[in-house]
């Protein structure tokens, strides 16, 4: 019998089985944040070339690892624990089969781990991409493998939950959409592990020596519709973010359903192309499979991420005006609470993943421009962007709503939880730009040596270009103590923050939930419809968030120039055909 | 609170949908579209396209054409390595392996040469430093575009793949002289 309990914070109520799951994934997420942080650390302090922290060997397994944690464990831990929790929560249903779900988690532990001892024992250093024919250990495929059958079995278990929901009618009308959002991210999921079965199997094959050949091109762009549509299982789910996130602080709805729920339509059907992004510059392709499949055909889901930037801080600035903050184009931005990290973290994910990761990933995916920057240490400039502050910043804040909420605790240190989104991105936004000069002027992606030490032939990239790695490194320093700043505040909470309830022990951060006596077996009440506004303003004939549009308008200037730019800079370079 | 409560109207989705997103769907849109045709009109008037042209082949092929290539028109030698002066318009081939890029080419400026690139191995990246032009070269596949330097002097290929510990003292170069 399924048990639930209400958040008298926030009326959420959390069935039993699907929260002890959420904070088990949601804690695993976090120490594999830690790993991936501090091997990010090792990363930019070596790429810094006046610190030139470690020995090659040691920086290409630092790398290597730095990566699969950050892009593939911490998020996908997370992201897990956001399924259940749109499905489970927010629908008031319980959850499809929990030891299906426990099996699952443990499968992508067991895969974790599996592979981070691959790469720690030292044989593995391929980097995250492990393009074929340079071959890591058998157990390092094995543990991706196994880590993807765990999380497609947390997306079954998610789409599960939705059919119980529907069959046991435990909303009204549609799903809120929020929970339409992490549809898409798990529809987005399935097809990117299904492409992650295509490649890594085989390839797992032939590393003990099942498999004779992998054909070094096709494993590229296999490699990549896993490695590029998981990418966009991020922005699904954070954009979905941003809307839980508008909607509990502000009490915002979305200006309109059908545009933003088309938006992530156009997401499930245009965000899996992309993999050409990869490879561009990639010998024998054809010019029309590139330009197709660049451009998510037509720039489709570009559009759908230019809805979002709108209809996000859109739906908020409604809300505000709603509720008086009507003076000027501004004040219900400048009377937002920035000291809330909820806010704060939500508000510079928004920014930077749009300014910085969304105009920087479209300027180098487009076709002929990707030329002179393919490669570049551009490239995980603007992937930092999208996915370390983008992503991994709207999950934070989502963290700090989870601490009261999920795990009935009080925020641990909340003057440290305060300036955390601030000094994480000013880190990161400080690395990022200065990545993106250093990349301009051709400094290389997991390169050990900008110095280029004990080479026969000599070259030297100029002084600006130390400058900037170096800028970097102080910026990637920064973004890396706001990562501490969030550990300590999350772990804290956990550990030593004031009980919500009398009743919760010391586990309950691990997954132990709460006392039983907490819990009723009565099924919630029926998730109602939101309540219709007083007077329907969609439709009338002035602005309702005229604020937004300015930024809007803001974001689309600065993109066109700064697109403008790099085809200006590519009629500079050598002629080829 | 509605983001994560159903939608207000059962049937959403003919609710009138306010004139300040669909004005920014329509620019949004027409943004996309240029940016979509601005690829096909750079096939058509830029001068910078990668050719899809390429072969597959073999390491023991490629490093054959290369051999031939040194043969016939070396030219000199630096730091051990051969550098070639091809004729004008000709077919050029360079290789990438563990780890250097072979041999070190000597062009004309402004002569437009057909540039061959394989890997011997594992992948490589193409770096043409300072012009900063890259490409990926991969084992089993020979690339092939024509390439015309309009710029004098002393040009170096980094190595941009990940390829192994000596990865960053992978280096090779290309000089082009004013004819």
């Amino acid at each position: 019998m399924a048990q639930f309990r209400v958040c008298p914070d926030s009326g959420f109520y959390f069935d039993k089985n699907a929260e002890s799951l959420m904070k088990a994934n949601a804690v695993a997420g976090a120490v594999f944040l830690l790993i991936a942080g501090l091997l990010g650390l090792g990363v930019i302090l070596t790429r810094w070339q006046e610190v030139h922290l470690l020995p090659a060997d040691v920086f290409y397994q630092v790398l290597t690892g730095h990566g699969i944690n950050a892009l593939i464990f911490w998020i996908i831990f997370f992201e897990i624990a956001i399924l259940y929790f749109a499905s489970s929560t927010l629908l008031r249903t319980r959850l499809a089969a929990p030891r299906w779900a426990w099996l699952g988690f443990a499968l992508m532990i067991i895969g974790a781990l599996m592979n981070n001892i691959a790469v720690l024992q030292g044989n593995s250093s391929v980097m995250m991409t492990s393009y074929a024919p340079m071959q890591a250990a058998p157990h390092f495929y094995l543990g991706l493998i196994l880590f993807a059958v765990g999380a497609l079995i947390g997306c079954m278990v998610f789409f599960g939950t939705l059919v119980i929901a529907k069959e046991d009618r435990t909303y009204e009308g549609s799903v809120p959409l929020v929970t339409f959002g992490a549809i898409t991210a798990a529809i987005i999921a399935v097809f990117t592990i299904a492409s992650g079965a295509i490649i890594l199997i085989p390839t797992f094959l032939w590393s003990i020596g099942y498999v004779g050949h992998i054909d070094a091109a096709m494993y590229r762009v296999i490699w990549w519709g896993m490695g590029h549509s998981s990418q966009q299982i991020n922005v699904a789910a954070h954009v979905s973010v941003w809307y839980l996130l508008v909607g509990v602080l502000f009490g915002a709805r979305p200006m309109s359903e059908k545009v933003s729920r088309m938006a992530f339509l156009l997401y499930i059907l245009f965000l899996q192309l992309a993999c050409a992004h990869h490879v561009l510059v990639d010998p024998g392709l054809s010019a029309e499979f590139k330009v197709f499949n660049t451009s998510y055909a037509m720039y489709l889901a570009v559009l759908a991420s230019m809805i979002h930037g709108l209809t996000v801080p859109g739906s908020m600035e409604v809300a505000q005006r709603q509720k008086g903050l009507t003076k000027g184009m501004f004040e219900w931005l400048r009377k937002a609470p920035w000291g809330n990290p909820v806010f704060s973290g939500f508000f510079l994910s928004l920014v930077i993943f749009g300014f910085l990761g969304g105009i920087t990933g479209v300027v180098m995916g487009t076709e002929q421009i990707n030329l002179i920057i393919h490669n570049t240490i551009y490239v995980p400039a603007h992937f930092h962007a999208t996915v370390a502050v983008g992503t991994t910043l709207a999950f934070m804040a989502l963290t700090y709503l989870l601490i009261p909420v999920l795990f009935r605790r009080q925020t641990f240190l909340p003057w440290m939880a305060k300036w955390q989104p601030y000094v994480f991105s000013a880190g990161m936004t400080l690395m990022i730009l200065f990545m993106l000069g250093a990349g301009t002027l051709g400094v290389s992606r997991r390169h050990w040596d900008m110095d280029f030490t004990g080479a026969m032939l000599a070259f030297e990239y100029p002084g600006t270009a130390y400058t900037m790695m170096a800028v970097a490194g102080i910026g990637g320093v920064l973004g890396v103590l706001g990562g501490v700043m969030y550990l300590v505040v999350t772990v804290g909470s956990l550990l030593f923050g004031k009980k919500l309830d009398e009743s919760a022990g010391l586990l309950q951060g691990f997954g132990v939930p709460l006392a039983p006596s907490s819990y009723t077996v009565e099924q919630p009440e029926r998730l109602p419809m939101a309540p219709k506004l007083a007077v329907e303003e969609h439709g009338s004939a002035g602005f309702e968030a005229p604020g937004t549009f300015v930024l809007a308008m803001f974001l689309l200037v600065c993109f066109v120039v700064y697109y403008f730019i790099n085809w200006d800079y590519l009629a500079s370079v050598w002629p080829l055909s | 609170m509605s983001s994560f409560l159903p939608p207000a109207e059962r049937n959403w989705w003919s609710t009138p949908v306010g004139k300040q997103e669909v004005i920014w769907v329509g620019i949004a849109l027409v943004w996309c579209l240029i940016m979509f045709l601005m690829m096909p009109y750079w096939h058509l008037y830029g001068k910078q396209n990668l050719s899809s042209e390429a072969y597959q082949t073999t390491p023991a092929k490629f490093q054959q054409r290369v051999d031939e290539m040194v043969a016939q028109y070396q030219v000199g030698e630096e730091a051990g390595m051969p550098i070639v002066k091809p004729p004008v318009g000709s077919d050029v081939y360079m290789l990438g392996r563990l780890w250097q890029w072979y041999p070190i080419l000597e062009l004309e400026k402004d002569q437009p040469y057909r540039l061959h690139l394989s890997s011997m191995d594992w992948n490589h990246g193409f770096s043409l430093q300072p012009v900063n032009i890259n490409l990926q070269i991969i084992p089993g596949y020979e690339m092939v575009l024509t390439v015309t330097p309009d710029q004098a002097g002393e040009f170096t290929v980094v190595c941009n793949e990940f390829c192994g510990i000596g990865h960053h003292v992978m280096l090779g170069k290309i000089y082009v002289k004013e004819n």
